[in-house]
């Protein structure tokens, strides 16, 4: 057992990077089986990117964001270090600080990067982005936009999906006033329905976002706004473009590794290189599921019990895919295949209510649920989730699932007379009882019945219940 | 008619007891702070304890393994188990011979029971039932404050508060007349059923969140983190009184409500709305119960809740803070006094040289003579009868048989040892399986102390005689030192003078009592330890500073992990345990009042309607509730507001019927507490279930 500990190098030290090696240190806490180097392009410690919106409003303050550190002496992290470039024959990979880094198992977690749409405008010559324009992909995207925009600054958001209703919504609460454009017909094209998108877009209407759907973006003028291509143009000091991401796959391209829309993985999470290993944003499963955290967290962990030999039969076989939109004041979430329609084998249920602003859509396969929207079904959203991620039966009574509540019906066969004191196991019938045998006051009842006489909760239905008696008029309780 | 307190629960309710025409007895509430004048069924009915029809008043024995118990004298009985325990003690070393305690034994029996193990057995192997109720609560209390005391306030403090969040705790059944002090707040019930608590908060404007069993953790994370987004922190308070935030907050930072939504199942708006229920109320307490800590995490889960306290400045201030709600009758006292496999009275450790010299100093014996520490309750009783563990084991105040996890496989364990010797007052399902069995006394028949919930003294005073043949534990104990060659004086048969020695042996240690006399006891007054010589008293411990040496509360930096046991395709259900108003722990007592049998004669299952139509199974039937180690059955009992993927079982009841059969004992690694309160199982229906069944 006096192996060398096997030296695991992690190209990106983002939220699954950063996962990854906290799970290898929870299965491998002294460092006895892996060695990790994990290198990351952005300078200060790791960070959770998710809650970049809670910066924007307030909520929370950069030092708020950096996630969970392992300290151990078997963990080296590098920050503002980029890999350049992978040599799989010679196992190393060289930085752009000049130095090479040899390794046994490499583990890509570089995520994704914004795509900027074809926008005349949006970039400089360079690539980067003009003035006034920036991603909400990282912490100095965050920054920058804080930078560009106060209290009253018009802002424009170009992308209604997740990311960019998130940014709106974050953006109206600290005080900016926001247009968001989406060029599909409706917001959230890849969740929603089109009903549950024009809702959505009502409720961020009486937000204070002015939504502009199936409007495309022509130009960008610095100073000015954005001009859609209907010649109207969007006030505004700076544009957010959430149009959109693609993997980060640069690397491993160049390496000779396959890469189709992210590195291809198959259920070990490896690469076409044994060696090579990819995780979240920038890797491709058979599964899908790009864009959410989730799945990169769950194959953190699963490649983790790999690469430390703990669970050698752990595979990734893919994650439910669950969109919960986190905006202030709208509850949303999202779920498998919810636009699918109602057919012999799948079955749906409906409820739309455009003037509350409120729309569940849960479709069942297989007594399973296959897919929901729920906008503004909190109880329902939380509930369904659960089913959805652990592959359960739904309930006989879907209407009630969806209501959030069941409805709360006596037994058949009559749950018996109303519990009036639970300390002493007291009911309705027997304080009657004791009533009709001559007990008038509280006191007499309690020593016949104890009713009372735990908690003393139960008073004042029983003094209710005597005074109605006392009146000859039937008691309410 | 003598004034006492009642057998059961840790709130230790005050009643008198008097004699009734018929011979019998019966009991009435007396006033007390933490009863106020009332009483639940349990304490109302406890009278008929005292005349149970089948209280033991001999002596058993059963001569052979495959022979009967048959009543012996004290003399012949007290002998036979000395000679057993020299014999292997002589064959196989001092480990050989186990000893088990419970938090229901009196603190003096709790005291002796440990310096028997130590000194007249010379055995580590010691441990107790408080293992499965108050460790994981008790390891996070002393990785925070420094301290373990359930309630660092006295109960009465609660009436004050304008929010209580109760973790894992069903209140209204499990110590009713605690709810009185409970009814001016706002309650947020975490509870995966819709307990009569939870009903309570919701019928009153409270919340009730209800998580998948196993989840507490990242609710609590996520509870933090809704605290922190929604502005509700106590900064100063974090920075003045405490340690470590920073790297808890990186641990809930990754738990957003809707993260924890997801794997929780409460709804991200519920746990935005229980955080502000907590963080702006003018005082509010944050206590937790068995439900979140009788987990494979627990210690950690009891972490995350005391974070969450810590975070919003709850802790040592008066009018709020975090407590544990103690389960047994002496679930305090009895964690304090050396009955525990790594403990010496005062709530010292025995790995401590100075708290070893201290005590050997008492006690009249070398502290290197002292052995060291020994298996935890579920280890031990898992080793009992194998190659390296013990071959005797003597059992005080407790009936694993139906109140160990995994119970088919602790009745073997039993089974397979050579010597198994019982102290009860009836015949229990452990008992019954023992070579001997000694009659003892019961709570209203001998004095002594208990330390209720919020570490308070009390005297439990003899109210009647006990019936001819029986005797104490601490004559038990005495006349088995004095056959194993101790002297007599070292085993006082006199509670008083237990009690004195125990002052002696817990001065100057975290749970000192040196303070606590019979006078000041009988004189009613408030003793809550750490009750020192010079006669001070702390009902409230922590206002100035915590227990740790720089004064400052300590943040645990903890992480969510999934219950040792998840669900499958043959188990897709997941079975969580608890206890009922009408009943008391193993229910050796209760099941044999008339009142409380006929309230809850049977086991039941607690359903979703569904989840139960779709295993066959309506209201009423007798199901079958099947895991990996074994099954259990118990009627089924629909609730249409049950979560589909949980059931829940009463673990109260024997035989067929014992919950425990199904649960699993993974064990948490700080405080060695078996996961009761999650394993997967899956529902058969039962053919028309017998009572003759139940064997």
């Amino acid at each position: 057992m006096n192996r060398q500990p096997r030296h695991i190098v992690v190209v990106g030290h983002g939220m699954v990077g950063a996962r990854f090696v906290e799970e290898v240190a929870r299965r491998d806490p002294d460092g006895e089986r892996v060695r990790l180097t994990v290198v990351g392009a952005e300078p200060g410690v790791p960070y959770n990117r998710i809650l970049l919106p809670d910066l924007l409003n307030g909520r929370l303050e950069e030092a708020d964001l950096a996630l969970a550190s392992v300290a151990s002496t078997a963990v080296e992290a590098r920050s503002g270090v980029s890999a350049t470039a992978l040599d799989t024959a010679g196992r190393s990979v060289r930085l752009d600080d000049g130095s090479t880094l040899g390794y046994d198992e490499l583990v890509l977690a570089t995520g994704a990067q914004a795509a900027f749409p074809p926008v005349s405008g949006l970039t400089r010559d360079d690539g980067t982005p003009a003035a006034g324009v920036t991603a909400l992909r990282d912490l100095a995207d965050c920054r920058r936009l804080m930078e560009l925009t106060g209290p009253g600054s018009p802002v424009v958001v170009l992308g209604g999906g997740v990311l960019g209703l998130e940014a709106a919504r974050a953006l109206t609460e600290r005080g900016v006033r926001v247009s968001l454009v989406e060029s599909s017909p409706w917001l959230m094209r890849r969740q929603l329905d089109r009903a549950a998108a024009r809702i959505l877009g009502a409720r961020f209407t009486a937000l204070g976002v002015s939504v502009h759907s199936w409007r495309v973006a022509a130009r960008w003028i610095p100073g000015t706004g954005l001009e859609l291509d209907d010649g109207r143009v969007l006030p505004g000091d700076a544009l957010v473009v959430t149009a959109g991401v693609r993997p980060r796959t640069g690397l491993a391209e160049a390496a000779g590794i396959a890469v189709d829309h992210g590195v291809v993985v198959d259920d070990l999470l490896t690469t076409s290189d044994p060696r090579v290993h990819a995780i979240g944003d920038c890797a491709r499963h058979p599964s899908g599921g790009g864009g959410l955290v989730q799945p990169g967290w769950e194959q953190a962990a699963v490649l983790a019990d790999l690469l430390t030999g703990t669970a050698p039969e752990a595979r990734y076989r893919g994650t439910r895919p669950v969109t919960r939109l986190k905006a202030e004041g709208i509850e949303l979430a999202c779920l498998g295949e919810a636009t699918a329609e109602e057919n012999d084998t799948t079955h749906t249920v409906t409820i739309c209510d455009a003037h509350a602003g409120r729309y569940a859509k849960l479709v069942v396969r297989d007594e399973r649920v296959a897919g929901a929207i729920l906008l503004g079904f909190p109880d329902a959203a939380a509930a369904i989730i659960q089913l959805y991620d652990q592959g359960a039966p739904v309930p006989a009574d879907r209407i009630s699932l969806l209501l959030g509540r069941t409805a709360p019906e006596p037994g058949p066969d009559g749950a018996g007379p109303a519990l009036v004191c639970r300390c002493n196991g007291v009911d309705r019938d027997r304080l009657e009882g004791a009533w009709l045998d001559g007990a008038r006051t509280r006191e007499a009842v309690a020593e016949r019945t104890r009713a009372t006489t735990g908690c003393g909760g139960c008073t004042r239905d029983v003094d209710a219940l005597l005074a109605a008696w006392n009146q000859g008029s039937p008691a309410a309780v | 008619m003598t004034a006492t307190h009642c057998p059961y629960c840790a709130l230790q309710c005050a009643m008198r007891v008097e004699p009734t025409p018929d011979g019998g007895y019966t009991t009435r509430p007396a006033p007390f702070p933490t009863n106020r004048g009332g009483l639940c069924r349990k304490g109302w009915s406890a009278g008929e304890l005292l005349s149970a029809p089948d209280r033991l008043t001999s002596p058993l024995l059963r001569p052979r393994k495959d022979a009967e118990l048959r009543p012996v004298d004290w003399g012949t009985a007290l002998d036979h188990v000395a000679s057993r325990l020299r014999g292997l003690r002589g064959s196989h070393g001092a480990d050989a011979v186990a000893v088990f305690g419970g938090g229901g034994l009196t603190n003096e029996k709790s005291y002796l029971l440990g310096k028997f193990a130590r000194t007249a057995l010379g055995t580590s192997q010691i441990d107790y039932n408080g293992r499965f109720c108050m460790s994981s609560a008790a390891a996070a209390g002393m990785r925070a404050f420094g301290l373990d005391r359930g309630l660092p306030f006295p109960v009465t403090d609660l009436a004050g508060a304008e929010t209580i969040l109760l973790a894992g705790a069903n209140v209204a059944e499990t110590m009713p007349p605690l709810m009185g002090h409970l009814s001016g707040a706002r309650l947020v019930v975490v509870d995966p059923r819709r307990s009569a608590t939870a009903e309570h908060a919701l019928a009153n404007g409270g919340l009730h969140l209800a998580p998948r069993p196993g989840t507490d953790l990242a609710l609590a994370l996520g509870l933090l983190h809704a605290a922190r987004e929604q502005g509700l922190l106590d900064d100063d308070y974090i920075a003045e009184r405490t340690t470590g935030f920073a790297e808890t907050w990186a641990h809930a930072a990754a738990w957003w409500p809707e993260q924890a939504e997801r794997a929780t199942g409460v709804p991200a708006a519920d746990i935005r709305a229980a955080a502000r229920l907590l963080g702006a109320a003018s005082g509010a307490y944050i206590l937790s119960g068995r439900g979140t800590e009788q987990h494979a995490k627990g210690t950690d889960t009891v972490s995350a809740w005391i974070n969450l306290a810590l975070a919003l400045g709850l802790p040592g201030r008066r009018g709020s803070g975090y407590g544990c709600l103690t389960g047994q009758g002496n679930g305090q006292g009895g964690r304090e006094h050396g009955q525990k496999a790594d403990q010496l009275p005062g709530y010292r450790r025995i790995d401590d040289p100075a708290a070893r010299e201290h005590v050997a100093g008492v006690w009249g014996v070398e502290a290197a003579d002292l052995p060291g520490p020994g298996r935890s309750a579920f280890e031990l009783l898992d080793a009992l009868g194998g190659a390296d563990g013990p071959r005797a084991l003597l059992l005080f105040g407790s009936n694993p048989v139906v109140s160990a996890p995994d119970a088919g496989r602790v009745r073997n364990r039993l089974s397979g040892l050579e010597l198994l010797v019982v102290a009860d007052f009836v015949l229990s399902e452990t008992a019954a399986m023992a070579d001997v069995v000694f009659p003892v006394t019961q709570w209203a028949e001998e004095s002594g102390t208990m330390t209720n919930l919020e570490g308070r003294v009390l005297r439990r005073r003899r109210a009647v005689p006990p019936p001819p043949g029986v005797r104490s534990d601490l004559e038990v104990l005495h006349g088995l030192a004095v056959r194993l060659g101790r002297p007599a004086e070292a085993f006082p048969t006199d509670p008083d003078a237990v009690l004195a020695e125990l002052r002696a042996a817990s001065a100057g240690g975290a749970a000192d009592y040196s303070g606590v006399t019979p006078e000041r006891l009988e004189a009613g007054e408030a003793l809550h330890w750490p009750c020192p010589e010079d006669g001070s008293t702390a009902p409230r411990l922590f206002l100035d500073s915590f227990a740790h040496p720089d004064g400052r509360a300590r943040f645990v930096a903890v992480a969510h992990r999934d219950p040792a046991e998840t669900t499958d395709t043959d188990y897709p259900l997941v079975a969580t345990t608890g206890r009922l108003l009408a009943h008391y722990q193993s229910g050796a007592q209760t099941r044999r009042v008339g009142e409380l049998a006929a309230a809850e004669p049977e086991s039941y299952v607690e359903v979703h309607p569904d989840t139960a139509a779709r295993s066959g199974l309506a209201e009423g039937d007798w199901a079958r509730v099947r895991s990996r180690r074994g099954s259990a059955v118990a009627r089924v009992r629909c609730r249409p507001d049950a979560r589909l993927d949980t059931v829940f079982l009463p673990f109260h009841f024997a035989g067929d019927q014992r919950a425990n059969l199904v649960t699993n004992p993974a064990l948490d690694p700080t405080s060695r507490m078996p996961e009761f309160k999650v394993c997967a199982v899956r529902l058969e229906p039962e053919a028309p279930f017998q009572e003759e069944v139940s064997r």
